[in-house]
């Protein structure tokens, strides 16, 4: 039995910084903040060149969790807010992060987050983020062109993997690779919803399946569940997950069987992280909107 | 004559007993990871209860998600043939029928002469059935009956955000934290499942009266809930509401055996 | 833009569309009155463009809202995509 007190569904919270630039010596400071209802991501650029961000658990109060970010993006840097000349907010919580100068939607910034990742080849991103799943086709400069939602439910999100990693007790990182480490890939769960699989996770533990297998069968349920979302719209290549279940090879494997086409990873030393994609879009928003405003006051 | 219905749940196991058309005997068991065995279990239980041996039973009907594991039984009907039998025979002026379970819900409209019309099911989704309310009361650690009591205490409407019952945890947790009185949380818990069992009921089309099966029945602050959000006059909570669909199971073990069908020693 | 809101109930999964390219140029705004739920909002999009969308606080209630216009027995049209004269709504059943 796992020990009570060990959170298996616990990910590794993420600081970065570019230490060879100096913020100082740059005009124009934006920043992208992304508070998702499973966690928080704030990206900090410098004229228009990625700087710094963070990753973090969002708590119970949205405005919290983005100075939280925040703070955690501009530390060790000797930085305050007030440098930061604007700031957009998306996420879940974008109408609570109190100093934002504008809230854009996640789907807007996944898709100009991606096309900055990727680059303008980027068509079709599937954002898999905490609480919902979303499919979005953008065109080469990152515009969204078309996107797919579905009504919440923990079936198919980060938070429904948190859940069935805490009831197996496996800590969530090891559960990609650990769903490969079986001899034949079993059938999916047949329970959509996650309190259903979750019992029917422990139903079949008891009918003698190993830790392994259950991962891998339930992988492959969320695997399911997301290419009938992907497969309502055509994919177009090349095709980018963002969002942190990118991070778990057990699910993103799986999708490619399925619908056929291989998602871009990025190169294996890069800085850059899936789950900040919102956060990135937003600050590129940022950027641009800053711009866009000293353009207009320069001609008044 | 002897017969019994059976239903199989995913939590529970209810079996009903009839003798010449009363009840003679009801058990509820848990269903466990062994349904068969459990089912077995059930069926002596209630044979038992009904002073018998399971070898006097002439008929059994199975129904439930679960009836077609289990191999010794002469027949299967749906949940939604059962509870409309189950139901109608025990108010013949139902014309809407709810069930609510642990682990399903379903919404039955029947006409005058007890057939089915129209019906929606739920078997998909945890927060449009009982299994939503037991999760938010264990994360309140309230027990499940002073759950639904307490609802009654509260005239608060607070609307829950979340649709899924993993996401309404963290959103009664985050009210707990914001000092929402318990009751009022409570009934925010079953304004919300009432919600999404009334729009089921609205598929399957509402007509008085309205009745309401299922263990979920016997939560008290849910029936208020769901009585207020369907605005349809009364709604009449079925006497042990949990035996509905293995009392109609029953009932058409009987029909079997009074049209005929050859009866079999259900243990053979 | 196309937007699609999806939604599961007990006998499917569905989809309400919206091509906000045609909703620039509408000037009724019909939809905004005509659904019963109140679902359709103007808004400014991401692109600053006033489109219609479904209000953010009604998305994960579709199922619900829409189960009144969609009673099991028969399927009769929805008041949204009749009153919609651009033609910017529809929905998969």
């Amino acid at each position: 039995m796992p020990e009570e007190t060990k959170e298996f569904w616990r990910w590794s919270e993420k600081v970065w910084r570019d230490e060879s630039i100096d913020w100082r010596g740059s005009r124009a400071i934006t920043a992208g903040i992304d508070v998702g209802s499973v966690s928080s991501q704030a990206v900090i650029l410098a004229d228009g060149r990625l700087y710094a961000y963070h990753s973090t658990r969002t708590g119970s109060n949205s405005p919290d969790s983005a100075r939280k970010a925040l703070n955690g993006a501009m530390a060790g840097a000797d930085m305050s807010q007030e440098d930061i000349r604007y700031v957009v907010g998306t996420g879940y919580g974008r109408v609570n992060v109190p100093f934002a100068n504008r809230a854009i939607t996640e789907i807007a910034c996944h898709a100009r987050g991606a096309n900055y990742m990727v680059g303008p080849s980027v068509k079709t991103i599937l954002d898999m983020g905490g609480q919902d799943c979303k499919v979005i086709r953008c065109d080469e400069k990152g515009k969204v062109q078309n996107f797919i939602m579905n009504d919440k439910c923990a079936a198919g999100t980060g938070r429904g993997m948190e859940v069935i990693a805490d009831a197996l007790g496996v800590p969530i990182e090891d559960i990609g690779r650990r769903s490969f480490e079986i001899d034949e890939e079993p059938p999916p769960v047949s329970n959509v919803c996650t309190v259903f699989a979750k019992s029917e996770a422990t139903g079949l533990l008891k009918a003698g399946w190993s830790v392994n297998r259950v991962l891998a069968s339930y992988c492959a349920a969320m695997a399911e569940r997301v290419s009938s979302l992907i497969e309502r719209m055509s994919v177009e290549p090349d095709f980018f997950i963002t969002g942190g279940i990118a991070k778990n090879e057990g699910v993103v494997r799986r999708i490619e069987r399925i619908i056929g086409i291989e998602a871009v990873r990025l190169p294996a030393d890069t800085v850059l992280d899936p789950q900040i994609a919102g956060a990135l879009g937003a600050a590129l928003f940022a950027h641009a909107l800053l711009k866009k405003e000293q353009k207009a006051s320069a001609q008044a | 004559m002897i017969v019994a219905g059976i239903d199989i749940g995913s939590k529970n196991i209810q079996v009903v007993v009839l003798e010449d058309g009363t009840v003679a005997a009801r058990v509820s068991v848990a269903s466990g990871f062994e349904q068969e065995e459990s089912a077995r279990k059930g069926i002596e239980e209630a044979a038992a209860a009904a002073g018998v041996t399971p070898a006097d039973i002439e008929y059994i009907v199975a129904t439930g998600v679960g009836r077609k594991a289990v191999a010794f039984t002469q027949h299967q009907v749906t949940e939604v043939a059962a509870d409309a039998k189950g139901a109608f025979a025990l108010n013949p002026a139902a014309r809407t029928v709810i069930d609510v379970g642990a682990d399903e819900a379903r919404a039955i409209r029947i006409d005058a002469t007890g057939k089915v019309i129209d019906f929606a099911v739920n078997e998909k989704c945890a927060a449009g059935a009982g299994a939503f309310v037991e999760a938010m009361s264990r994360a309140l650690e309230v027990s499940l009956r002073r759950f639904g009591e307490i609802s009654l205490e509260s005239t608060e409407s607070i609307p829950m955000n979340a649709q899924c019952t993993v996401f309404a945890e963290s959103e009664v947790v985050s009210l707990i934290h914001s000092n929402t009185a318990q009751k009022d949380i409570a009934k925010a818990v079953h304004d919300a499942m009432a919600g999404r069992v009334s729009a089921m009921a609205r598929r399957a089309g509402l007509e008085n009266e309205v009745v309401i099966g299922g263990g979920v029945a016997h939560n008290v602050g849910f029936v208020r809930a769901l009585k207020d959000t369907l605005g349809v006059g009364d709604l009449h909570v079925l006497p042990e509401p949990e035996y509905t669909g293995a009392f109609g199971a029953a009932l058409i073990a009987a029909q079997k055996v009074a049209e005929g069908v050859p009866a079999l020693n259900p243990q053979a | 833009m196309i937007a699609n809101y999806g939604y599961q109930d007990g006998s499917g999964e569905y989809y309400i569309t919206i091509d906000t390219d045609r909703c620039i140029e509408c000037e009724g705004r019909w939809c905004v009155g005509a659904c019963p739920q109140s679902l359709f909002v103007i808004e400014a999009d991401d692109y600053d463009d006033e489109v219609a969308t479904i209000a953010e606080g009604a998305r994960k209630k579709l199922k619900e809202k829409c189960a009144a216009c969609k009673p099991a027995g028969g399927h009769e049209s929805l008041p949204c995509i009749d009153a919609c004269r651009p033609g910017a709504i529809s929905h998969s059943w």
